[in-house]
């Protein structure tokens, strides 16, 4: 029940929100924050009471529309709480940042804030495909406002393709869910959207495999691997600071997160026939994406590109289908939301007070701002990966993990890393050092700007140095996927096997041998 | 038997004024929902009263009754002192020829009731006679619809040549196999009929007068078109294949399907280019109602009720879109051109607010009753394995997101000088009251349509 409330508390100062901001334009802030610090406190006290279970922390269904099978059926477990704390912490900074930047329909705006963050919440506790995929579309419709009406010079255009591309291909998704949900019906009589029923559903490996296409075009859509990524460029440089702060930190974890709970889990044999072709595509984002983030001049289109790369290694690591790569992509989820939302403040906090992103007129800022720059710096070592801070756990975790599972893919990957150093120190080079090339006048960061960047350093050095109090949690959960989907091949392969051991004798050695191997793998 | 009989009497309310007119129109509502029919029965061969009839009926006097006071403001504001009464006069008798439609059992009580419709719709479209495209609209929609009317008749006669019967059942109990000779004639009528029918629904390739009739109609009229008489045909042409089990024939059912994906193609590609807002909702009704076709191809079972849940939805949402056009319209020219929601969100913006709700609704996004509608409809295609005209509905869907969300854009846009018509009185308040409440129908639908779905299946 508490996180139907959750996402009741959230809808509902949203509105609040919008209806105080006729009067005021300080209301709807405290508003905000109130709701979100309110599920804060929620999910951390969640957290505290967590004793390593292995099956739902907390759940709750109610029927929707029984004649369809649909209901309202939440449930977190480890991986959802830390998903759900970090949506929450980046509402919070998002709402703190826009403090002095949104000025116009104040109200209207928090309104939208809160509904993306209600949705996400929603597409992070949902075990319903129709709620799912309703909670997935909940959070376009305002992104597309808050883009579209807060954003930059290009707006239009970006809330456009941003639009268009995550409706188009959440519609495919949906179209594999209703196709799901009819192969379950007519196999086994029960019309259902139940994930937990679903999981194990029977039919044929082609069809498996064109309904994971949809969901997956769905999600790495969202997780913007290339060739889907080029709606992620512009919708991050048009998008208000704030936007760009849940973009980055959040939305595209969605799709991650959708791989891991829903991809995985429903089709873990097409998955495993699909993870050469994800595991390149992965690269080809990494190295691409690294690449294009060099040639950038505009900081948050630059800073767009890094998450282009950094998808690369979540899309790696989760079809290398094993823990230690997993651990490594739950870590990368949080470490990448947090420093890539730091740096995406800078670039919007720059662009307020100098009026533009382009970092050929930039230069030599540090004597003027040093404090900017500091944090500047932090943020930038940790997303080239820096031993001593979150980043590098998560990239270590990923490579050592898909090392196992393909290893030619994994070292081009961490070909990545060296193309991060440069296009991160060019970040620095170009904006703090280096001559400078006008007299700034420019007011370093404010107290509550200076608070914002703190609280974000603290995050991003604790998980760099205490990793366990993450892996901690999300261990149970990552462990049962990977049992489920390594489960699934392990036994269709040993019914294969044992189909051709009957036939002749000769396969016999062969069968001891995977015997063997499985057994290896189990473990 | 006891509703017709109100509406006949509704038909000889001359001279009556809005309140009138909305006076009757709440009595046959009300006598609506105290008639409890358990078991359908037929007056005569013509009529059949069932829930599905009354079911429809309802929904057909609740949009008059709304759309009586959007034209009540519309006339105030094209219409200083002139030609008030007769309006109403045209509005109740083609309510009423829809309203006769829906419980049609018989191709008779059909052709007349239809033709009770769109003769007093020649007069709505061109009852602002000063204004040219009214004239020119009417004249069209006159001489397309005389068309249609001769195509019906002519199939109708060629069915009865065939079979013998004009009553709808009767037509059921034709065996399939009646001989090449006469299974061509038969399926020639029906087909012929379907040229008719598919006029009225504006589906393409009998498409073309939509968006000019949109356009040249005052707000009020477009939207009668497009929720009652087009409702009421659907409704019809759900009866005459169910009463008739026409689902037998595959080849017409191949037809349907080139039909529907032609219009949801057809109508959200066309929509793209448009600037004015009435030929967007013309060219997104032909394409929702190539969606609609999609639910009523996949034939008994779901594929009622995914279309009576579609329709109901369309009809609250497209009211509540043209109801804004009227609201914001000045006295000289009508709000149709895209420049004149320039801005709006700024200016009126809770008027916008409920526009985007519109608008999200025909594209079909969550929390809103469209997609409840859209899902629906889905289900229903998917249920029979459609899944050609499933992913062409997804494809048009996107496409149709463009002009939707232009639409939506360009009010959220600043810097414009028009100013949206704001004296107040009683009845634009009244007008105001009623989008508000469309609005909240259209998100409480998306979020909570069971119970309009159970009141569905009760009924169909």
């Amino acid at each position: 029940m508490i996180l139907v409330w959750l996402i009741i508390l959230l809808m509902g100062c949203g509105s609040l929100a919008w209806l105080s901001g006729r009067w005021s334009s300080t209301l709807p802030r405290i508003i905000s924050l109130a709701g979100i610090t309110i599920q804060v406190v929620t999910i951390i006290s969640f957290l505290m009471q967590y004793k390593q279970h292995s099956g739902w922390i907390v759940s709750y269904t109610h029927s929707w529309m029984p004649s369809f099978g649909i209901q309202i059926k939440m449930a977190a477990d480890g991986l959802s709480l830390l998903m759900l704390l970090l949506t929450s912490l980046l509402g919070i900074i998002s709402v703190l940042i826009s403090w002095k930047e949104i000025n116009e329909q104040v109200g209207f705006f928090h309104f939208n804030l809160m509904f993306v963050l209600a949705g996400i919440t929603g597409v992070f506790v949902a075990l319903d495909l129709f709620l799912f995929y309703f909670s997935w579309e909940v959070m376009l419709v305002p992104m597309y406002f808050l883009i579209s009406i807060w954003g930059n010079e290009n707006k239009t255009y970006a809330a456009y393709k941003f639009f268009l591309f995550t409706q188009g291909s959440g519609l495919l998704m949906f179209l594999s869910i209703l196709g799901l949900y009819f192969i379950h019906g007519h196999s086994t009589g029960v019309f259902t959207f139940d994930y937990e029923q679903l999981i194990g559903t029977k039919m044929t490996p082609q069809t498996a495999f064109v309904l994971m296409i949809g969901f997956v075009i769905a999600f790495i859509v969202k997780l913007s691997t290339v060739p889907f990524h080029s709606w992620l460029p512009d919708a991050h440089t048009q998008a208000p600071t704030a936007g760009s702060v849940i973009l980055a930190g959040l939305l595209l974890k969605t799709g991650a997160y959708g791989l891991i709970r829903f991809v995985l889990p429903l089709f873990p044999l097409a998955s495993h026939q699909f993870a050469p072709v994800a595991m390149a595509l992965g690269v080809i984002s990494i190295l691409y994406g690294a690449k294009l983030a060099f040639a950038q001049t505009d900081i948050k289109r630059l800073v767009a590109y890094i998450s282009v790369s950094h998808m690369g290694f979540i899309l790696l690591g989760i079809y290398a289908f094993n823990e230690i790569a997993m651990q490594g992509v739950v870590m990368q989820m949080i470490a990448h939301g947090i420093s890539t939302a730091a740096l995406f403040i800078i670039a919007g906090v720059l662009h307020d007070r100098i009026k533009t992103r382009d970092i050929d007129q930039m230069g030599g800022l540090w004597l003027t701002v040093p404090k900017m720059g500091a944090m500047g710096l932090i943020f930038v070592l940790a997303s080239l990966g820096l031993p001593g801070l979150g980043n590098f756990i998560a990239e270590i975790l990923i490579l050592f993990g898909s090392f196992f599972a393909n290893e030619p893919l994994t070292i081009i990957a961490t070909f990545g890393l060296v193309a991060a150093t440069i296009y991160s120190l060019r970040i620095m080079q170009k904006i703090f050092y280096g001559k400078e090339r006008t007299q700034w006048k420019v007011a370093d960061l404010s107290i509550r700007e200076m608070a914002i960047m703190l609280s974000l350093t603290t995050v991003i050095i604790w998980l760099g140095i205490f990793p366990s109090s993450v892996l901690d949690i999300s261990r149970k959960p990552v462990q049962n996927i990977i049992e489920e989907v390594n489960g699934a091949r392990i036994n269709t392969e040993i019914q294969h096997y044992s189909h051709i051991e009957k036939k002749g004798d000769n396969c016999s050695i062969n069968l001891a041998v995977f015997k063997d191997n499985t057994a290896h793998i189990k473990k | 038997m006891l509703l017709t009989m109100i509406l006949v009497a509704l038909k000889r309310n001359h001279k009556l004024a809005i309140i009138a007119t909305l006076i009757t129109l709440t009595t046959s509502l009300t006598c609506i929902f105290f008639i409890t029919v358990n078991a359908p029965h037929f007056i005569g061969e013509l009529f059949i009263i069932d829930r599905f009839g009354l079911y429809y009926q309802a929904l057909i006097l609740t949009a008059t009754f709304v759309i009586a006071i959007f034209s009540y403001i519309n006339l105030e504001h094209l219409f200083p002192d002139r030609r008030k009464e007769e309006y109403y006069l045209l509005l109740m008798l083609a309510t009423f020829g829809s309203a006769v439609m829906v419980i049609s059992a018989h191709f008779i009580s059909f052709f007349v009731s239809l033709e009770i419709l769109t003769v007093s719709l020649y007069a709505l479209i061109g009852y602002y006679r000063e204004y040219r495209p009214a004239i020119e609209a009417g004249l069209k929609y006159m001489v397309l619809a005389a068309m249609s009317s001769s195509f019906l008749l002519f199939g109708i006669a060629l069915v009865y040549a065939v079979s013998g019967t004009l009553s709808f059942t009767g037509l059921a109990t034709m065996p399939l196999t009646i001989g090449a000779d006469n299974s061509i004639i038969l399926i020639s009528g029906v087909g012929m009929m379907m040229v008719g029918i598919g006029f009225k629904l504006a589906v393409v390739p009998f498409h073309m007068w939509a968006p000019d009739v949109y356009e040249g109609a005052s707000s009020p009229v477009t939207a009668f078109i497009a929720t009652v008489s087009k409702g009421s045909v659907l409704a019809l042409l759900l009866r005459l294949f169910m009463l008739a089990d026409l689902y037998r024939y595959e080849k017409l059912m191949l037809a349907f399907t080139i039909i529907s994906v032609l219009s949801m193609l057809i109508g959200n590609l066309l929509a793209l280019r448009q600037k004015n807002v009435k030929r967007i909702l013309a060219y997104s009704s032909i394409a929702n109602f190539g969606y609609l076709l999609v639910a009523f191809i996949s034939g008994k079972g779901m594929g009622p009720q995914a279309a009576t849940f579609y329709v109901t939805a369309y009809i609250i949402t497209i009211l509540g879109a043209f109801g804004i056009i009227t609201i914001i319209s000045r006295s000289d020219n009508e709000a149709a051109d895209i420049e004149n929601y320039k801005g709006l969100f700024w200016k009126r913006p809770f008027l916008a607010a409920a526009f985007t709700i519109f608008l999200l609704s025909l594209a079909g996004i969550p929390l809103t009753a469209g997609f409840i509608g859209k899902f629906f409809l889905l289900t229903a295609g998917l249920g029979k394995s459609q899944w050609l005209l499933a992913i062409v509905l997804v494809i048009s869907s996107v496409i149709g997101l463009f002009y939707y969300l232009r639409l939506i854009a360009t009010m959220m846009q600043r810097d414009n000088e028009y100013k949206p018509h704001t004296t107040f009185n009683a009845f634009s308040l009244l007008g105001g009251i009623i989008i508000a409440i469309l609005a909240i129908a259209v998100v409480c639908l998306g979020i909570w349509p069971l119970w309009l779905v159970n009141a569905i299946s009760t009924h169909i």
